[in-house]
């Protein structure tokens, strides 16, 4: 006897189910309904942004988790010239055509540092040129391989000053340069390039470690003096603003201090680019969301990693866009968010406020069945 | 039916293998293979011939549950009866023609009524192997799989499983045969288990190329093996078309967006509207998602509504691909030629073209040695026909090529991919582990 049942017929049986219940039941008991539906779909790990049991619930949930606004990402693009490197360029141009084609438009998008390779005025260039094609307005961050060839000068002139602050919906946020460094190199008498290079490598004694430094912590203090503490705060940093791995610079030396001066506020998010992957931690009142890169994935730090992290496994090498991708930001009611990290390639994944601030008790999402790397 | 010539020679074939009913398929012929049983005997695996894989046959027919050869005659019975159809007029085997690699040669194939389906006819040759069944692997078995067919209405057209039941008890001839071996009268779950059982004896193997991996250095051409050594090196193909002794199907049973999707003008609109429709979750309109013809294009997504399967399709076994024409989930693909230009390219740009796909820089020699290649799959039961068929896609070749964009493979337009070295033809890439 053949009892099987094909993944269409289970699939169309639960979706009759599931719409079936929906025409008979009252709004309060369709949340309930919803919420038995997206159960089973995320304990056979198949929940997705797209999956329509989920949307259901967003609906159907409190008003503080309502979505307020979103705002998308593009990150860690790392151009060459695009003679010696095409497929950085591809790859920014297929996050462009990504948050192009989003609909509803995100209300800004955010480029989270590391524009360029080497800091090159060519490469900055063409980046800035890629840029343009962003309908919605674009909100820039710098990263170490955009700074350290000519100290941020290019930059800087394309660009305005790496640190400011804005308003949006209700939220305060506040973009930081993380990626200052003590001067390693005049002692050594390195040219700019070479200095360029040391910071752009991984794995080095060499350089010293990222800060945001006494100037940049003055001027955090002095921008949130005036700030309601119960006003929503998002921070973008290049780098973590935690400590997660110093040997590699995912790390930021005077962390601590900076999380200080973010512990009065009732609701923090950073936002930060630099590790090229999916990478969650929660900090006392502070939650934080790593950026994908465009360009390429890092592995994970062999120590160090946030235990609230759900890992993505070892990208297909044959696949020049597999570990990479975009996202966004859904900023909701509460001034929490909710990541979403669309993973080129894969399947998108969302990390919900409800589960960093829980500690990873309540809405843990999907977990690939794949080792780590 | 009418059997081809070469029919009678590929039983003879069969026979000299100890390949169980070959090509079976025909009611009509004398040289039936049902006088010559198929040597499959309950708790007794067959031996099983070069390019079949124990491992993976053990998955597919566990031990002791081998198909009882009496069940295997039933079940090939009626792949070939046409009176299982609404107007008796399509069996299983007018798409799935047993004399020409269970496939119908046609873009799409042809149900009830001359209605034409969305999919290209997949082979039944190594099917049992699939992780899935069907272009979308909305099936996980043959048996589920034998039945959807014949109740679609464009295919075979019956209206319900009870509808064939009462249409197979009324042919005396099967309703003993069902009393016979299943000891009842007849279900749809026996009718589908019987044809699956007939379908667990299409394995197939016995190629040039298993010759050549065995250790013959003769068994395949200097092009075949150039164009197995670009197989594994500048062409990418191994990215989804890996095959090894344990896995030798030459298929990841994975579905990948390669862009045929989007041959179709609208694809990416229709791929978006799909999904804003999914989050929508306006229940008429997922409905028409599910169901619609013009969605049929998502492929896998239907299935399991996943951003990353919107136009992906099932990475078919190359196994035989030789004589499978044409070539694609919809059939779009005429040549290996065409499949190949296509890839060539990159494929077509899509939002959810698959990561792995880029512009290659194939020569055309190196295109005709990887057919050449490809060609060495083929069972050697068909080698004659993978002949003729070879020499009518050469001719098309020289014509249209409306996949070929030498600008785009070679770097001229726009600014695809970093291309691989070109192989080095005497070394084997065997000798470095890749089968």
């Amino acid at each position: 006897m053949n009892t099987f049942k094909s993944v269409e017929t289970k699939h169309l049986e639960e979706r009759d189910a599931f719409f079936d219940g929906l025409s008979r039941v009252s709004r309060r008991s369709f949340v309930k309904l919803a919420g038995i539906s997206a159960g089973i779909a995320a304990a056979k790990g198949l929940i997705t942004p797209a999956g329509f049991q989920l949307i259901s619930v967003a609906e159907g949930a409190e008003p503080s988790a309502k979505p307020r606004f979103t705002f998308a990402y593009i990150s860690d693009t790392h151009l060459y010239k695009r003679e010696l490197n095409d497929r950085f360029v591809r790859s920014i141009l297929k996050a462009v055509d990504d948050v192009n084609a989003l609909t509803p438009q995100p209300d800004f998008v955010l480029f989270g540092g590391d524009l360029a390779q080497l800091g090159q005025k060519e490469e900055l260039d063409l980046g800035a040129q890629i840029l343009k094609s962003v309908k919605a307005p674009v909100k820039m961050m710098v990263g170490e391989h955009d700074w350290f060839l000519d100290m941020g000068e290019h930059w800087t002139g394309l660009f305005g000053a790496p640190t400011y602050s804005f308003d949006w919906k209700g939220v305060h946020f506040v973009t930081l340069m993380s990626v200052n460094e003590k001067d390693f190199w005049t002692p050594r008498g390195f040219t700019p390039m070479e200095r360029m290079q040391t910071v752009a490598g991984l794995d080095n004694g060499t350089q010293s470690r990222f800060e945001v430094g006494a100037e940049g912590r003055s001027w955090l203090k002095n921008d949130l003096a005036k700030l309601d503490k119960k006003t929503p705060l998002v921070v973008f940093s290049h780098s973590p603003l935690y400590k997660y791995y110093r040997n590699w610079n995912f790390w930021t030396e005077d962390a601590d201090d900076v999380q200080a001066l973010l512990a009065p506020f009732d609701k923090v998010t950073v936002i930060h680019g630099h590790t090229h992957q999916m990478l969650t931690n929660h900090i006392k009142n502070i939650s934080f969301h790593g950026m994908l890169s465009t360009a390429w994935p890092w592995p994970y730090a062999p120590q160090g990693l946030p235990k609230l992290t759900v890992q993505m496994n070892r990208a297909d090498p044959f696949s020049a866009f597999d570990g990479c991708g975009d996202g966004q930001v859904n900023v909701l009611e509460s001034g929490l968010v909710d990541k979403l990290y669309n993973l080129w390639d894969r399947n998108p994944v969302t990390v919900r406020a409800t589960y960093t601030t829980s500690n990873g008790a309540k809405d843990m999402p999907p977990t690939t069945k794949l080792a780590s790397y | 039916m009418k059997p081809a010539q070469w029919m009678f020679s590929l039983g003879a074939a069969a026979g000299l293998l100890g390949a169980p009913a070959v090509a079976a398929g025909n009611s009509a012929s004398p040289q039936n293979t049902r006088e010559n049983p198929a040597p499959s005997v309950p708790g007794q695996a067959p031996s099983l011939p070069d390019g079949v894989s124990a491992a993976l046959y053990a998955i597919s027919v566990p031990a002791g549950s081998e198909p009882r050869p009496e069940v295997v005659a039933l079940g090939d019975k009626l792949f070939n009866d046409k009176r299982i159809s609404s107007d008796g007029t399509v069996a299983c085997a007018t798409c799935h023609v047993p004399e020409t690699g269970f496939v119908d040669h046609k873009v799409t194939s042809e149900g009830v009524g001359k209605q034409r389906g969305q999919r290209n006819s997949p082979t039944v040759l190594n099917a049992m192997f699939n992780a899935t069944q069907f272009w979308d692997g909305r099936s996980a078995t043959l048996e589920d799989q034998a039945k959807l067919p014949i109740l679609n209405p464009i295919e075979m057209g019956m209206k319900s499983p009870e509808d064939v039941v009462a249409k197979v008890k009324a042919i005396p001839e099967y309703a003993a045969s069902f009393q016979k071996l299943y000891g009842r009268a007849v279900t749809y779950d026996d009718l589908a288990a019987s044809i699956a059982s007939f379908e667990r004896t299409q394995y197939s193997g016995s190629s040039a190329f298993d010759k050549f991996i065995g250790g013959d250095e003769k068994a395949v051409d200097d092009s075949a093996k150039r164009g197995w050594a670009l197989f594994n090196g500048k062409a990418r193909c191994t990215d989804c078309h890996a095959g090894n002794r344990v896995n030798p199907l030459f298929s990841d049973q994975k579905f990948h967006n390669i862009g045929v999707a989007a041959h179709k003008q609208n694809f990416t609109s229709l791929a978006r509207e799909a999904r804003s429709t999914v989050e929508a979750g306006d229940q008429k309109q997922i409905d028409e998602l599910a169901v619609g013809s013009k969605f049929s294009e998502l492929g896998r997504f239907l299935v399991t509504k996943k951003t990353n399967d919107i136009g992906a399709f099932k990475t078919p076994t190359l196994r035989n691909i030789a004589i499978t024409a044409p070539y694609m989930h919809d059939g779009t693909f005429a040549t290996l030629w065409d499949v190949l230009d296509h890839y060539n390219k990159g494929g077509i740009a899509n939002p959810f073209l698959d990561g792995g796909m880029q512009r290659l820089g194939l020569t055309e020699k190196d295109e005709d040695d990887l057919v050449g290649f490809l060609a060495s799959l083929t069972d050697v039961r068909y080698a004659g026909y993978a002949k003729k068929e070879l020499a009518r896609q050469r001719t098309l070749k020289v014509g249209k090529r409306p996949e070929r964009d030498l600008a785009i493979a070679t770097g001229k337009k726009t600014d695809v991919g970093d291309l691989a070295p070109n192989p080095d033809p005497s070394k084997n890439p065997a000798s470095i582990g890749v089968y």
